[in-house]
């Protein structure tokens, strides 16, 4: 079988980074009633993981190999 | 101002602009100029995935759940991390096999099994029709709610108006209008849809922008920024748990868990999304910069929801349903523009939706459900029928169809589900896909069997599990409530919602469960105990080992079938035109010059196959070449072994063999120079003792006249002089001929050197007759010349040319007879060049001697009684200057009617 | 009376040569210029010796050397060949010369070999019987 190759490894590993982001240990750490710069903290917490992960996926897409 | 006919009118105008859109696109693609080429419009057109659902039911959603909606675009995101390793290979296969939708790729990959193709169809269709009827029914929604503006009502239930005042009937209408002339424009379903394409992502636009204008109004202009929304919330305790939905029971962060998963297979698997992400790639590359823009997108789209939600839930009191806060907010507020703006976006969401699921499921109806059993039924009697205008009919009929069920389960079933509901049951029967999808691409164990009864199963668990309790609920079956909560027979243990008594679940989650046991069990149980057909273990290879195909395809039939048969059964499906079309351009790829001269070889019926496939999809196309093409009987075992190991080793002796021609070729070609080689070098040593000869000729005569005279002091001064007179004589002699070998060396070496410019030849004629005169006039021999006032320049060497002219001249004299020699020089233009005759009424040269004269050191004056002077290298030399400039030095002669020496030289000017 | 040399040679250069250190040596000489006039003069001329060159035109010096040596009444005449070419001289021998010298030669070589062929031509066998 064909290796995955550099961008292969680094997308596999951005994946489960996702999931373990969005997953039960990491959201109930969040799961609470405060608010940071007036947001709720959950609500800050998943979009600001969503956003960092579409960031580290572009840059490992647009980069040349 | 929010008229009827304003709203009305405003639809119409942006459904026309789809039209345009879509027409504009077609167009190019038609001219050769992709407008969808390019990452950006395959990212937007991948967002066909936020639908009404997400452009209403989101802010539904998280008016109850808080941010428990964001799994269904977070599981996307997730998926998409990973789609550089799945989705470019699925767009590899389909491209590979002219897949022409989901269900064609499953078939293809198990066997290419009609069967399998017909189970996903139907579940397919079961699943998105509710679905498709929840985005007519967000359409009537949001245009009955913007109606009665300035107030905000909630619609009454869609069976209360007859089915011609309802809104949601002519747009299903529309939709199959739409969808009927940019989805069946060709029948070739492997090409793409340009125009609806192009129209998807603009609709993406549209969508994103209402949203976002929305958000912003509600949360900058309603409220003071997101901080005053959640401070106000916080202070109502309703509205405050939803900042932590989880609340501390497992239960809700497993129904997060399996919404993710749902919404993972759903970004791949549900048909519309199938459709254009891989069916309508223009190019694999187009993924890569979808995996970040995509997700993106769905971001920006979900920022605002839960401000909305909230917003809505602070504005209104109890009466105003949280799916329409998008619409009635801005209503509430009077601003008319923005409820305009957002009624637009809900549009767009809802028919963008709709489109690309009709043109999916038409496409999987008529070509895995229907197709397979008109071509079971008819077989026989279809022989010479053209089937190209009704795979079309099938494909219009499908559409409309498809549309008509929607708006009637809407009708029916309308009011029995929130939107997202709905939503997620359709999620749920589209995820069965993912374990015969995903396996399929990564295990070649994966049975026809296994993937029959895992699917099976799974939409048999889906079925009793989310269907049969929306139906109960609905109040459709006659058994209903009790039947769900006591279960059948009054097994509780078979209770459809809480099954062998899993509780605790949301029903989603609880049916995800069950039915995914079932189906990947099954699919993997009965893959592992069972064995593969010949045929399936093709198809398992060639997919999963897809990236190691270099194009060229297995060996799929081992037999034949006469071209001439093929050509009618494409002709029957795709056109006698485009048939013929298809075959003649296979016959020039093959560097044959008609179809006539095909062999109906097993790559022409894969050849046939694959384009059969592209309009009729894998398993039909499969059974029809079945019907023309005999193919041999092949034992499992046989093809096992070719296919396993022995593809290794034929690979692996195909390249011996390639080497070993190759090594032949080269050898040959060795031996070819070898030969070439001896060849000159015999030439040479024949060239150097020839020059030997000549060259001691006139040696021998200087060293006896030198000895002479040596000896002889006593000579008489006449008899010296005379002596000394010839030694000078041969010395030149000896000096012209190392001077012509010399020359020859350096024009056949290159190492010549040329003054080339343009050259008025006339000039040099003129210069090279005036040059011999003196030899014409003491030989009596008369010369004539004949000149065109203009000739056009060529490009030479003048020096060279000149030398040219005087040998021919100098030949020319010294075969005359002397006294009544003549020799006429002529000059003319000729077809793209100028030729220069010089003609004389010498003895002539006999045919075989005409082509001697042009070789080193031949003289035809050997058969002659007088050897004549020269060194027999001039005309050598004079054929190689001519050569030189591109140009032919030619003799036509015949003994005793003189010789005729012409070259014609091309010039620039003249072509 | 002189002895009557033969000069069959087609460079007139070296016909003039040939012809003046023959006559400078006292003998009475013709001269052809190709190989059918070379044996008409044989026949005419009844030369005592020819000098004959290898590459004649129409009739090579071979032929004309094995023409001569076919014939009883020539047997008397000696011929030496002139060649050319470096190297094969032998064929020359072989067709029946008595002599050879390659071109281009030392002229005093020349009139020696000949001077030589003309006094031993009496020594040969076959003169006798």
């Amino acid at each position: 079988m064909k290796r995955p190759g550099r961008r292969g490894t680094q997308l596999a590993c951005l994946f489960l980074l996702g999931c373990l982001l969005f997953n039960f240990p990491m959201l109930a750490l969040f799961n609470v009633p405060a608010k940071i710069l007036g947001l709720p903290v959950l609500y800050a917490y998943v979009f600001t993981v969503w956003l960092l992960l579409i960031v580290l996926l572009a840059v490992v897409m647009e980069r040349k190999d | 101002m929010l008229e009827g006919w304003v709203i009305v009118g405003a639809s119409f105008a942006y459904i026309g602009l789809l039209f345009a859109i879509a027409f504009y696109a077609d167009r190019r693609a038609d001219a050769g100029r992709s407008v969808i080429a390019n990452p950006w419009i395959y990212s937007l057109s991948l967002a066909v995935y936020a639908t009404a659902w997400t452009f209403y039911g989101s802010v539904g959603r998280a008016a109850s759940d808080g941010v428990g909606f964001l799994p269904i675009y977070i599981g996307p995101t997730l998926m998409i991390v990973l789609w550089w390793l799945v989705v470019r290979k699925m767009i590899r296969i389909a491209k590979l096999n002219r897949t022409t939708s989901l269900a064609d790729f499953v078939a293809a990959r198990y066997g290419r099994s009609a069967l399998i193709g017909g189970l996903v169809t139907v579940i397919a269709v079961i699943g998105i029709l509710p679905y498709i009827s929840l985005q007519l029914k967000a359409i009537s929604t949001s245009f009955q709610i913007l109606m009665e503006y300035p107030q905000i009502v909630m619609p009454a239930k869609a069976g209360a108006l007859s089915v011609m005042q309802d809104t949601a009937f002519y747009v299903a209408l529309f939709l199959a209008m739409f969808t009927i002339a940019f989805g069946t424009r060709q029948l070739d379903a492997a090409e793409r849809h340009e125009g609806m394409v192009a129209a998807i992502a603009f609709e993406s636009i549209v969508k994103l922008v209402a949203f976002l204008a929305v958000g912003v109004f509600v949360t900058f202009v309603m409220y003071d920024g997101p901080g005053d929304i959640f401070e106000r919330a916080a202070r109502r305790p309703d509205l405050a748990a939803l900042m932590t939905p989880f609340g501390g029971a497992a239960g809700g962060y497993a129904s997060w868990v399996w919404l993710t998963v749902l919404s993972m297979m759903a970004i791949m698997f549900l048909p519309r999304q199938f459709q254009v992400a891989v069916i309508e790639n223009v190019d694999e590359r187009h993924v890569k910069r979808a995996m970040w823009v995509f997700p993106l997108y769905m971001l920006a789209i979900n920022l605002f929801v839960l401000p909305i939600a909230i917003g809505g839930l602070l504005h209104f009191p109890d009466n105003v349903d949280a799916d329409t806060f998008v619409l009635t907010l801005p209503m509430a507020r009077g601003n008319e523009a923005l409820a305009l703006l957002v009624f637009i976006g809900g549009l767009s969401a809802a028919t963008g939706m709709v489109i690309v699921e009709t043109i999916a499921l038409s496409t999987m109806v008529c070509n895995d459900l229907v197709m397979p059993l008109v071509l079971r039924l008819r077989k026989y009697r279809l022989a010479e029928r053209d089937l190209s205008t009704l795979l079309l009919d099938i494909r219009r009929a499908a559409i409309v169809a498809i549309l008509m069920m929607g708006y009637f389960y809407y009708l029916l079933a309308g009011e029995a589900y929130a939107l997202v509901s709905i939503g997620l049951i359709s999620f749920s029967a589209v995820a069965q896909f993912g374990p015969v999808m995903i396996g399929g691409l990564y295990w070649k164990g994966a049975t026809r069997a296994g993937a029959l009864t895992g699917l099976t199963a799974g939409f048999l668990v889906w079925t009793y599990t989310l269907l049969l309790p929306a139906f109960a609920k609905s109040g459709w079956l006659g058994f209903g409530i009790e039947f769900l909560e006591r279960g059948p027979f009054g097994i509780e243990l078979l209770r459809p919602t809480q099954l062998f008594g899993l509780t605790g679940l949301d029903q989603i989650t609880h049916a995800m469960i069950w039915s995914f046991i079932a189906n990947v069990g099954l699919y993997i149980g009965v893959s592992v105990l069972g064995r593969q057909s010949a045929a399936e273990h093709a198809q398992a290879t060639l997919f999963v080992d897809v990236y190691k195909q270099t194009g060229e395809r297995g060996l799929q039939w081992r037999g034949t079938a006469s071209a001439s048969s093929l050509q009618t059964l494409l002709g029957r499906f795709q056109g006698p035109a485009r048939a013929a079309e298809l075959f003649s351009a296979y016959a020039r790829e093959r560097g044959l010059k008609s179809v006539e001269e095909l062999e109906g070889d097993a790559e022409l019926v894969r050849y046939a196959e694959l384009q059969l496939a592209g309009t009729i999809g894998a398993a039909s196309a499969r059974a029809m070449v079945a019907t023309v093409a005999q193919e041999d009987p092949l034992g499992i075992d046989e093809v096992m072994t070719i296919l396993d190991e022995a593809s290794q080793v034929i690979a692996y002796s195909h390249r011996l063999e390639d080497q070993q021609r190759e090594l032949e070729a080269a050898t040959s070609e060795l031996k070819a120079a070898n030969d070439r080689l001896k060849e000159l070098d015999r030439m040479k040593d024949d060239f150097i003792s020839t020059v030997t000869h000549e060259l001691r000729t006139p040696l021998t005569s200087i060293r006896a006249f030198s000895e002479i005279l040596h000896d002889n002091p006593d000579l008489d001064a006449a008899e010296r002089q005379r002596f000394l007179g010839l030694v000078i004589k041969e010395s030149e002699r000896l000096t012209r001929l190392i001077n012509q070998v010399l020359d020859l060396a350096k024009i056949e070496s290159g190492l010549a050197l040329w003054n080339t410019g343009e050259l008025d030849l006339r000039e040099i004629v003129v210069d090279a007759v005036n040059a011999t005169s003196p030899l014409f006039r003491s030989k009596g021999v008369a010369i004539e010349t004949a000149m065109p006032a203009l000739v056009p320049a060529v490009v030479a060497d003048r020096d060279r040319l000149t030398q040219v002219l005087l040998n021919l001249l100098s030949n020319a004299v010294k075969f005359c007879p002397a006294g009544t020699g003549r020799v006429q020089v002529r000059l003319a233009a000729d077809i793209g060049g100028v030729l220069v005759e010089v003609r004389d009424n010498g003895p002539g040269i006999s045919p075989e001697h005409q082509a001697m004269i042009f070789e080193k050191f031949r003289q035809v004056g050997d058969t002659l009684t007088q050897k004549p002077s020269g060194t027999g290298l001039g005309l050598s030399i004079c054929r190689r200057i001519i050569g030189h400039f591109g140009g032919r030095l030619w003799v036509e002669s015949a003994p005793g009617r003189g010789s005729v020496f012409s070259f014609v030289l091309p010039c620039p000017t003249a072509s | 009376m002189s002895h009557r040399i033969l000069i069959a040679e087609d460079e007139e250069s070296i016909v003039a040569s040939l012809e003046f250190l023959m006559r400078r040596s006292g003998f009475e000489t013709r001269t052809a210029a190709d190989g059918r006039e070379a044996l008409q003069c044989v026949a005419d001329f009844h030369p005592d010796l020819v000098i004959l060159d290898l590459m004649l035109p129409f009739k090579s010096g071979l032929e004309v050397c094995a023409e001569i040596r076919a014939r009883p009444e020539w047997r008397e005449t000696r011929v030496l060949m002139l060649t050319a070419r470096g190297g094969a001289n032998e064929e020359g021998l072989l067709a029946g010369a008595d002599d050879y010298l390659s071109k281009p030669f030392a002229t005093r070589e020349l009139v020696a070999r000949v001077r030589a062929l003309l006094v031993l031509a009496p020594l040969r066998p076959e003169a006798g019987s």
